[in-house]
């Protein structure tokens, strides 16, 4: 049984391999066309799975080519588990370094965006923080404790950092329009998505707020992710910031530092 | 089989012998806010295995309005190696979590080395396949602590070595593990023309006082070099008309079961499928007062 | 900047933000209908991902050629810096064994 399943298994996955032995069908019947039934199953089902998990990036570059590239994406990445959401969290990277990409520079970034979305689609359910309670809960620190401060993130929340206006391309994408026009200005933008009230939301950060959002919700104090983010500009507010990210649902919890 | 025993290895919420559909997102505005008149919705259980968010939200909102089917698809229970515990668990945490009336998963595999290959494959019917199977039936069924249904595949190939009938295998499978069957009348239209056999025939043959459950599909349609017919498990079109009067013939056979109506590609608007789920209800209320089977019966 | 003044210039930051914020209304969309997984034209809530199918499927493109297409959709129209657009000139490479 394992021998038969084997081969079975190898044929189906590999279209260049031939028909394995001690298979049958009605007579008369073509053998190849009915391997072929389970190869397509296996590949367009993984490909259609891609497809309905990125649809802005399958819109940027068309369905011909979009379906391509998932091919040889799917040929070299099966997916591990039967749970589909899932599958596909490696799929901007495979973009970035897949050639014939390569022009449309940004299309990694914005494969990223989405896999983030459906990532906070499924994440866990956590308390947000709300701005008017994070600021009340502050309001006695000290400016130390303040600045050392750290926030728990909302399971939901997924920071996209891009060279790219990413968010703008994909929210000029949501509908049917067939040329989408992209009107603003070519800059680069950090995706903020979160899932308040049990809604994914993409915002669009500058590169202030996007380097400090990336630290703050990685783990950093609210003293360097605020450096990092001055590094960028120098003007960047990490009041505003602060109380951004917590009216966008993103931070869970935020607790003073001890010790 | 008394009736109490019955409810207490299928789950405290039977689902009715009625039409039921597949539950999808598109169609949520409408499950939820009209409240049609449906017997049951069954959703995919891995689907339903994130950790929290907007699908969760939805279950929740028809499981506390509907019965609820659970149809596993990833559990690969005719695999040649051991089960995925990490799956099983998450599986048992679903059927927790929603307590549905009916559990099933299918007579296929489709893990291979660790790598899930999505899609239903064969497997050779042996005597062999079936410990195996036996084996894996009994340990999902011990892990989620209620017996499950277990499907008849959709077959394009089918392989030389098999030596057991597959009514006689499913029979048997259930006999051994205390599993009921979930009879997919259109994968019986679909493999008895692609494997070459009677489909009434195999009706006739199929252990019905085990069935808990039946499906309903369309099925798209190739012709062949030779002038036969291929025929492929679609889910994306109306049940055709060849697979009603098989249909009514398995209900003459088994008496009213839940039915699902399945359309799972190019989903139609929340009418259509109703009307679909409204034609098999037409059906199954010909044979109220037929013969009892598992798994449908209230306590 | 020096340290100092990094953390100076970030505290009289947050403490004007957070005084103001500390008597605003939660700006969270509390009243909003729950999103179930309804995806509209024009409307971004909503990222379902993609769920399973026990279907097969009639269609036959597993032995696609990726290296020898060009992107053929929006991103033709969508204006980089410098007066480039997003498509491109179709790269040669060996077909990877599927």
């Amino acid at each position: 049984m394992a021998e038969a399943l084997a081969g079975f298994a190898a044929a189906v996955v590999d279209p260049g391999r031939p028909v394995p032995a001690g298979l049958t069908a009605r007579p008369g019947a073509d053998l190849g066309r009915r391997l072929a039934v389970y190869r397509n199953n296996v590949t367009v089902g993984l490909v259609d799975a891609l497809a309905a998990g990125f649809p802005v990036t399958g819109r940027l570059v068309g369905e011909e080519f979009f379906r391509a590239m998932a091919q040889v994406f799917v040929a070299w990445n099966r997916p591990s588990s039967p749970m589909m959401f899932e599958y596909g969290a490696g799929f901007a990277d495979f973009i970035a370094g897949f050639a014939p990409a390569a022009s449309v520079p940004y299309l990694a970034d914005v494969a990223a965006l989405e896999a983030a979305r459906t990532a906070a689609w499924h994440a866990a359910e956590g308390p947000a923080l709300a701005a008017a309670v994070l600021a009340r809960r502050v309001a006695g620190w000290s400016g130390e404790a303040l600045l050392a401060a750290r926030v728990t993130a909302h399971p939901a929340t997924r920071v996209v950092a891009s060279r790219y206006p990413i968010r703008s391309v994909w929210a000029v994408h949501q509908g049917d329009d067939p040329e989408p026009a992209f009107g603003g200005p070519w800059q680069p933008e950090t995706a903020l998505v979160t899932r308040p009230a049990g809604e994914v939301r993409v915002r669009a950060l500058d590169p202030a707020a996007g380097a400090f959002a990336a630290a703050l919700l990685a783990g950093a104090s609210v003293g360097e992710a605020g450096a990092a983010a001055l590094d960028e500009d120098e003007g960047f507010e990490a009041g505003t910031a602060l109380v951004m990210l917590a009216d966008a649902g993103a931070i869970g919890d935020m607790e003073e530092a001890r010790g | 089989m008394a009736a109490a025993d019955i409810a207490d290895r299928f789950g405290p919420d039977p689902v009715p012998a009625r039409a039921g559909v597949g539950l999808k997102p598109q169609h949520a505005a409408a499950v939820l806010g009209g409240r049609p008149d449906v017997g049951f919705f069954e959703v995919h259980a891995e689907n339903y295995m994130g950790a929290g968010g907007p699908p969760h939200r939805l279950l929740e909102g028809v499981r506390d309005r509907y019965p609820l089917s659970v149809h596993g698809v990833g559990m690969s229970i005719g695999g040649p190696g051991p089960l995925d515990r990490a799956h099983l668990a998450r599986l048992r945490t679903v059927v927790d979590r929603y307590r549905p009336g009916l559990v099933s998963e299918h007579l296929a595999w489709s893990s291979h080395d660790g790598a899930f290959l999505n899609d239903l494959l064969p497997v050779p019917l042996t005597e062999a396949t079936l410990d195996r199977v036996a084996a894996h039936v009994d340990e999902v069924q011990d892990a989620l602590g209620r017996a499950i249904l277990v499907e008849n595949p959709s077959s394009y190939l089918a392989f030389a070595e098999s030596t057991i009938p597959e009514t006689e295998f499913l029979g048997r499978l259930a006999e051994r593990t205390g599993c009921g069957l979930l009879l997919d009348v259109n994968n019986v239209r679909v493999s008895a023309t692609n494997l070459g056999y009677d489909p009434v025939g195999y009706l006739d043959a199929f252990p019905v006082a085990h069935i808990g459950e039946i499906h309903l599909a369309g099925y798209d349609e190739e012709v062949e070099a030779d002038g036969g017919r291929l025929l492929i498990d679609a889910h994306g079109s109306p049940v055709r008309p060849d697979v009603w009067p098989l249909f009514r013939h398995a209900l003459a056979l088994a008496g009213p079961v839940p039915t699902l109506i399945e359309w799972d590609n190019a989903v139609p608007d929340w009418p259509v499928l109703h009307a679909e789920a409204q034609a098999a209800d037409a059906v199954l209320a010909g044979f109220v007062g037929g013969p009892r089977r598992a798994g449908a019966d209230r306590g | 900047m020096k340290r100092r003044d990094v953390n100076a210039v970030l505290l009289g930051s947050l403490v004007t933000a957070l005084t103001a914020a500390a008597v605003q209304a939660p700006a969270l969309a509390a009243g909003k209908e729950k999103c179930y997984g309804v995806s509209l034209a024009g409307q971004n809530d909503c990222a379902a991902g993609p769920g399973t199918t026990c279907a097969g499927t009639s269609k036959v493109d597993y032995q696609g050629n990726a290296w020898k297409l060009v992107p053929k959709g929006t991103c033709e129209g969508m204006e980089l810096p410098g007066g480039r657009k997003g498509s491109l000139t179709a790269l040669e490479r060996d077909v990877p064994k599927g």
